[in-house]
Order: C-alpha cells, then sequence, then structure tokens
C-alpha cells in the first residue's frame, strides 16, 4: 500500500551506501547525480538573473563588497559570460564601512569590468534628506531613502540584492521577485504570489522589484560556495585581533565612531565579522577562523543566526526587520 | 555530537516539502520539532520564543511560535502567507514550504506545493480524515507532488493506538485511489513529544516504518525530474560583439527538463527549424553534456534566427505541442474575480502572451470533489477552462512535464499575479 516507504525501507536495507549501483545508469541519471544542492541554487540563481535581464528595462546590482553580493557577482558571471553584465553595480554608501570593504568593492568592480555607481549617505545627509539625531547613530535604516534617491535618479525599475530568507523571520515570506510601490514600500499583504519559476516582472513606471537571487541560499551555503569558487572575500571576514568592547549582549569594534564609555574596557581579542554593514553596529564574533574552511566548519556548529550575532538594530524589536523593510529597506 | 566531521556538504541533494494541515493538526510544532531535533534552531531564536512564551503567560518553549512569520500575522495568531525554513542534515538540504491550511487559503497551499519533492499531510489522530484532508489530497494530486506522507500526529492523545492509526489510514487510502495518488507513506506520531518525527521514540513499538526524518533524508528524489524531454526555452541572446567573439551567438536558459549533448541535432519551436548543437557553454569552460535543471548557453551550428520565447527541442522523442488553444486547471488567486470578458497575459516559460478565457468548463468544489457549472471564478476557487492565446506557446501537458505545462495569469491592468494555471491533455 505504501510504495514510498517501502521504496525507502528497501532502499536502506539493500543498499545502506548507495541507491545508484542497484539499477542501470544512463548517462544523463550519473551527470544528473554529480549536482548537488549547490549546483541547483546556482542554477536558479542563474534563472532568476537571466529572467530580469531580459524583461526589466533598467536593472542594478546592489553590491556592497559584502560576502552575500560577492557570490552574486561571481552568479551574474555565469549568468551573462561571455558578454558583459546587462546592468551595473550600484552601492549605497553609508559613509560608516569599513575601509577594507570599499577597497575590496572598488577593485572588485575593477577587475569585472563592469561600472559601479556610488551614491552615498553623505550626500542625503547634506542635502538634508537624511537627519541623524547623531554622527555615530547606526546608518543601517537610513540606507533606504539613499536608494530611493537613487531608484529615482537613475530609473531603475529592478534591484538584484543578496538577502537571504533564513536571515531573518521577516525575511522568510519574502519572494524572490519582491514588489515596491512608488513609494519604494514592501507592503507583506500586497505580495504576488510565486509559483514553479515562473516570475511575474511586471511593473509600472515609478514602481520597482527588489530580486533576491539567493534567497533559498543559508548562511553555510554561501561559505560553502564561495570556498567552492575560491571567491577572495574582505579580510576582516577572517579572525584577527582587534579592539572590542562588550556592550548589551554583542562585541562592537572600537572605531572613531564607536568608543570606549565609562565602566567600558577595551579588550585586543580574536574576532571576524560575519556581516560587513555599518561599523557603529556591526558585530564581530570571537573566533579563530583564519580560513574559508574553517569558517565553514564554525558556521555549521553555530548556535546563534547571523543577524542575531552581529546587528545591534535587530535586536531592538521581534519586528524591528519589518518595520525597515516596510519603509524600502531592501 | 561533533557536528563538523559528520557534515560533508559536498553533493548534498537538495529536498523541498511541504507541510499541510488545519489550522491545530500540529504543523508549525512539527516543523519545529524538525527543526530543534535536527537541531538547525539557533540559540537566539530559541530564547527570542521562550521569552515570548513566557510573555504570553505559558510555561517551556512553544515550538510553534518559530515558524510564525509577520508582525501582523503574529498579531492575528494565525499564519496567512507561505514561508519558508531551512535546514540541513549531514544527509540533505532541506527547505520548507510552511503553507496554512486555514479553510480560505488553498492559493497559499498550490503555492507552496508548485516547487515542491513532497508534502506532509497532517492528521489529528483524533479527528481521522476530515474534509480538510481531502482538499489537502487533492491539491497536493493537482499539483502533482511525486511524494506524499501522511503524517498522524498527535499519537499520544489517543494511547499510541495502533487501531486508530490503522483506520486513519485506511479512509485515506481509500479516498487516495480515486486521486490517482499512489506513492504514500503513513506514519503515526506525536509532534509534541517528538515520537516518530526525529527520533523513534518508545510508545510507537508496533509500528514498523520509517521515522519521518529517516524519510525526508532517504526517500530517492532524482526521478522527480524529467530527463526524456529535452526542453530549452531561451531565456536570452548573448551577443557580445568583441573582437574575439565577433560571431558567437549563444542562447542562454535553464534546462527545464531532459538533457542535451554536442552534436546532438534540435529544433526551434514554434519556427521549425532545425540545427544541431555546436558548444555547450558555461563559465566553467566548455562541456559534452548537461542536463536539467542545469542553465547553461548554447551555440548552434546554423545561423537562424532565434530570440527569447522560443524553445529548443530535440528532433527525436516527444515534441511539445504549438498551440494557441489548450485547455488547463486554473487555480484562481486574486480577490478580484475572473472575468472572462477581459484579456489577461499569460506567463508561459520564456513567453508572455495575451488571451482570454474562452470558456468555464466547471468549478470544482474542493471539499466534495463535484464539479460544478460556474461562469466567474473566485479566489481560492480551481476550475478548469479553455483559453485562447494571442500567439502561439510550446507546451507539453502538466501532468508529463511541470515546466513546460504550468503559466500564470497576470491582470495586465494591475500587474498581479491572478491564476495558477496547468495544461490539461490535448483532447484529442
Ligand atoms: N498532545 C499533543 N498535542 C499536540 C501535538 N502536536 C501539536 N499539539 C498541540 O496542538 C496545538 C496546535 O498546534 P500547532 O502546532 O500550533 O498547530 P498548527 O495550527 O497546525 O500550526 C498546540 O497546543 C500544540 O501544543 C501532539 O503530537 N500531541
Amino acid at each position: 500500500m505504501s510504495t514510498l516507504l517501502n521504496d525507502v525501507q528497501e532502499f536502506i536495507t539493500s543498499n545502506p551506501s548507495s541507491v545508484m549501483k542497484s539499477e542501470p545508469i544512463v548517462p544523463e541519471r550519473r551527470i544528473a547525480r554529480q549536482l548537488g544542492h549547490l549546483d541547483a541554487l546556482e542554477s536558479e540563481a542563474i534563472h532568476i538573473l537571466r529572467e530580469v535581464a531580459a524583461e526589466c528595462t533598467n536593472p542594478a546590482l546592489l553590491f556592497s563588497g559584502g560576502k552575500d553580493s560577492i557570490v552574486l557577482l561571481r552568479l551574474a558571471e555565469k549568468a551573462f559570460r561571455p558578454g558583459r553584465f546587462p546592468f551595473p553595480l550600484l552601492h549605497i554608501d553609508t559613509g560608516h564601512n569599513f575601509p577594507e570593504v570599499i577597497e575590496f568593492r572598488d577593485r572588485r568592480a575593477q577587475q569585472l569590468g563592469e561600472r559601479l555607481i556610488v551614491r552615498s549617505m553623505e550626500d542625503s545627509i547634506r542635502q538634508g534628506r537624511v537627519v541623524l539625531r547623531s554622527e555615530n547613530q547606526s546608518r543601517n535604516a537610513f540606507q533606504s531613502v539613499t536608494l530611493l534617491d537613487a531608484i529615482a535618479e537613475f530609473r531603475f525599475d529592478a534591484c538584484i540584492g543578496g538577502a537571504r530568507r533564513d536571515e531573518e523571520k521577516a525575511r522568510a515570506k519574502e519572494r524572490i521577485f519582491s514588489f515596491r510601490d512608488e513609494f519604494g514600500q514592501w507592503d507583506p499583504k500586497n505580495q504576488r504570489p510565486e509559483l514553479w519559476d515562473i516570475y511575474n516582472t511586471r511593473v509600472h513606471p515609478g514602481e520597482n522589484i527588489r530580486v533576491f537571487p539567493i534567497s533559498n541560499w543559508t548562511e553555510l551555503d554561501v561559505w560553502e560556495y564561495i570556498a567552492r569558487e575560491e571567491l577572495e572575500v574582505p579580510h576582516i571576514y577572517f579572525a584577527h585581533t582587534r579592539d572590542v568592547i562588550r556592550r548589551g549582549t554583542g562585541l562592537l569594534p572600537v572605531s572613531h565612531l564607536v568608543q570606549v564609555q565609562e565602566g567600558e574596557q577595551a579588550e585586543n581579542i580574536m574576532v571576524r565579522f560575519r556581516t560587513v554593514g555599518d561599523m557603529s553596529c556591526t558585530c564581530p564574533v570571537e573566533s579563530t577562523a583564519v580560513s574559508v574552511g574553517e569558517i565553514i566548519a564554525e558556521t555549521a556548529i553555530t548556535r546563534i543566526t547571523e543577524r542575531g550575532a552581529t546587528r545591534m538594530d535587530d535586536q531592538t524589536s521581534d519586528a524591528s526587520m519589518e518595520l525597515r523593510k516596510k519603509e524600502g529597506y531592501f | 555530537m561533533s557536528a563538523v566531521e559528520n557534515i560533508s556538504f559536498d553533493h548534498t541533494e537538495l529536498l523541498r516539502f511541504i507541510t499541510a494541515g488545519s489550522v491545530d493538526d500540529g504543523k508549525s510544532t512539527l516543523i519545529g520539532r524538525l527543526l530543534h531535533d535536527s537541531k538547525s534552531i539557533f540559540e537566539d531564536q530559541l530564547s527570542a520564543i521562550t521569552h515570548t512564551t513566557r510573555r504570553r503567560g505559558m510555561e517551556g518553549v512553544d515550538l510553534s511560535l518559530l515558524t510564525d512569520g509577520l508582525q501582523a500575522e503574529r498579531e492575528q495568531g494565525i499564519t496567512i502567507d507561505v514561508a519558508y525554513r531551512y535546514f540541513a542534515t549531514p544527509k540533505r538540504k532541506f527547505i520548507i514550504a510552511d503553507t496554512p491550511g486555514h479553510e480560505q487559503y488553498t492559493r497559499n497551499m498550490v503555492t507552496g506545493a508548485s516547487t515542491a519533492n513532497l508534502a506532509i499531510i497532517l492528521i489529528d489522530a483524533r479527528k481521522g480524515v476530515l474534509t480538510q484532508s481531502r482538499r489537502h489530497a487533492y491539491l497536493a494530486s493537482l499539483v502533482g507532488i511525486p511524494h506524499l506522507v501522511v503524517a498522524v500526529n498527535k499519537m499520544d492523545l489517543v494511547d499510541y493506538s495502533r487501531e486508530v492509526f490503522e483506520r486513519i489510514r485506511e479512509d485515506f487510502a481509500a479516498f487516495a485511489v480515486g486521486l490517482k495518488l499512489n506513492n504514500i507513506a503513513y506514519i503515526p506520531m506525536s509532534a509534541l513529544n517528538g515520537d516518530m518525527v526525529v527520533e523513534r521514540g518508545d510508545k510507537l513499538g508496533w509500528y514498523e516504518g520509517t521515522a519521518l526524518m529517516d524519510l525526508l533524508e532517504h526517500v530517492p528524489i532524482d526521478h522527480d525530474i524529467n530527463l526524456e524531454d529535452f526542453r530549452f526555452p531561451v531565456q536570452l541572446v548573448c551577443r557580445p560583439q568583441t573582437e574575439e567573439l565577433h560571431d558567437f551567438r549563444g542562447y542562454m536558459g535553464r534546462i527545464e527538463s531532459g538533457f542535451i549533448g554536442v552534436g546532438d541535432a534540435v529544433k526551434v519551436l514554434p519556427s521549425g527549424l532545425t540545427s544541431r548543437i555546436k558548444e555547450i557553454v558555461t563559465y566553467d569552460g566548455a562541456v559534452d553534456h548537461a542536463v536539467a535543471p542545469q542553465s547553461i548557453t548554447l551555440t548552434i551550428t546554423d545561423h537562424l534566427d532565434i530570440s527569447r520565447g522560443d524553445m529548443l527541442v530535440k528532433t527525436e522523442g516527444d515534441i511539445p505541442q504549438v498551440t494557441k488553444e489548450f485547455e488547463a486547471m486554473l487555480c484562481w488567486l486574486s480577490e478580484q474575480s475572473l472575468d472572462p470578458r477581459r484579456k489577461y497575459l499569460v506567463k508561459h516559460t520564456t513567453r508572455v502572451v495575451k488571451a482570454l478565457v474562452t470558456r468555464i468548463d466547471y468549478r470544482v468544489d474542493i471539499n466534495t470533489l463535484n464539479h460544478e457549472a460556474a461562469d466567474t471564478l473566485k479566489m481560492n476557487d480551481i476550475g478548469r477552462v479553455a483559453l485562447k492565446m494571442h500567439q502561439p506557446l510550446v507546451c507539453d501537458q502538466y501532468q508529463r512535464n511541470h515546466a513546460t505545462g504550468s503559466f500564470i495569469v497576470i491582470d495586465e491592468v494591475n500587474n498581479n499575479t491572478v491564476a495558477a494555471g496547468m495544461i490539461c491533455p490535448a483532447l484529442n
């Protein structure tokens, strides 16, 4: 009656190591079997990138110099070489970025020979479009203003980003093609159903979509892919000694933005960053991993989610990410 | 357990599954249990939900909170949309489409099911097979999910009774025959206590089958992909026009089904022109063969006019239909009902065409599975319709080939995705 169950049991008892030897293998089946989950994820992402290129009039790829967007660039190479990328790279510079990451960003764009557009929050602040309470305040939440301005300036109708659904609860329901209204806002109740791999890319002028080709990747997948593709990442992803202070449950890197306060003490310890965002709120984790392999090993056993460990601003409330997304943050 | 040495992710397969059940059957608890017992829950999530459980005045950890999504839903206390979760074991990587089983959410289940290899249908052991279970089974069969697991949950509340389990299994099986569902596994479990989810527990000694996690890790899924019929919808044409690649003309796309080798004879549809594969280009170099679902770039030996929306198939073997008309099962997803007087857009593979619903054959009452006459389809309705396209599509019937048999319907005015379609076998 339950054929599936019988199949499974038979397979386990008759052939504990593999089911492959028990049947004649045609060549296509052999090739298919060599494809692992990274190949499946890669092929899905390439397919998505090509759909954007074919159907959107004026897309851009958000490149921050962080690991997820580094993976996106490799996927774009796989999708479009030997041709050029059918879109420019866009970086929203908060002015609080790690200098190593900015240096890396510029070098990588140059290596690829692709166009890099940088729009900076400093300009938005100077124009009075962004008003901060203090110079040292986290700027993550305000990136949306500069991003939306850049979208309007260049009339981008699609922005490709490296967000993943495993990062945060509010992202678990995010579509791969995520629709934003004229105000750049995300309405969780008004998302288009997404079926099979048929994507609805249509927007009216002024509206746009955010596209997340690596939605289905986890942090571990990203690192495995970086290892497999031998991708260079900024040094601060690897363990290094740094002055940090313990604040709340996290570590904060000492910099011109984060200074030691009364009752706090800076420590010089081995840390690495799991994300590389705003310097004022991106927390490193204690680590001795100095290679991608060691990072993978650490990630595989890590007990703390990426954002929980590394973003002070997400911890404010259970729903803080969701609120920021509604405002146009990607 | 030393996780590192046990984990080898090199060639792990990807299994996508959905969970369906009525409210309170224990879906969230089951997912929480899978994540928890496979050690995929991260500590900050665990401490956040322990915190929330206490705030709500309860004890311990409510595993169902792990899968709660957005703020609005948390306030209403129900899940209203498909959420995706990820976990991995040393054997496989899993993507769960968590689809709420509430009455009006047929569309969520169809959405989640469209990419799933496997569906878990939850049944409360005390309640047995209900209308909702039948509906979930029907949707699973409609969308053609290759594997089905019937999880008879809350066995602890029926004293882990074998008789109760057997009766539910017989009920379900009797119903499933009519739906042509045959790959069904039945598992008794207690998601709350963890029996037969990841661990076997010691209460269900009479049950000889596999525990759920065992099954998820081992069910053979490589036959889920159609490797017979080569289907290559062209997404983009690559013409770098640089000096060294002056004459390069590559057709970029993903192999939706089947496989291809250098030298194979191919036909371009809808034009019907033929040629041979010259190269299979990838970023990592040229290869001799490629299979679904790889994304590749093809060059051919002749100079043909090929563009996005065309499909390459092999000249030998089954050939798709090139047609402006077909019948299809439609699942209506939008609050705005189907208006047969209006033109819609159909997106099918890489083609977008204008289309008209020329006839509604019937609407399915998904509780009784009876066919009813209908002059429209409302949100969550499923019906059989005839469609007429402005331009031809290159398609297969859905049951044979999901990728070339599925389409979405888009409202031309507001650009919303309003329906999901599955092409029926041609009548003649
Ligand atoms: N006794 C018992 N209760 C369960 C079991 N699984 C879930 N429950 C309870 O049933 C209720 C509904 O479970 P939940 O997972 O929220 O159901 P959902 O609506 O399907 O997601 C909760 O109070 C759970 O604790 C089980 O196996 N045994």
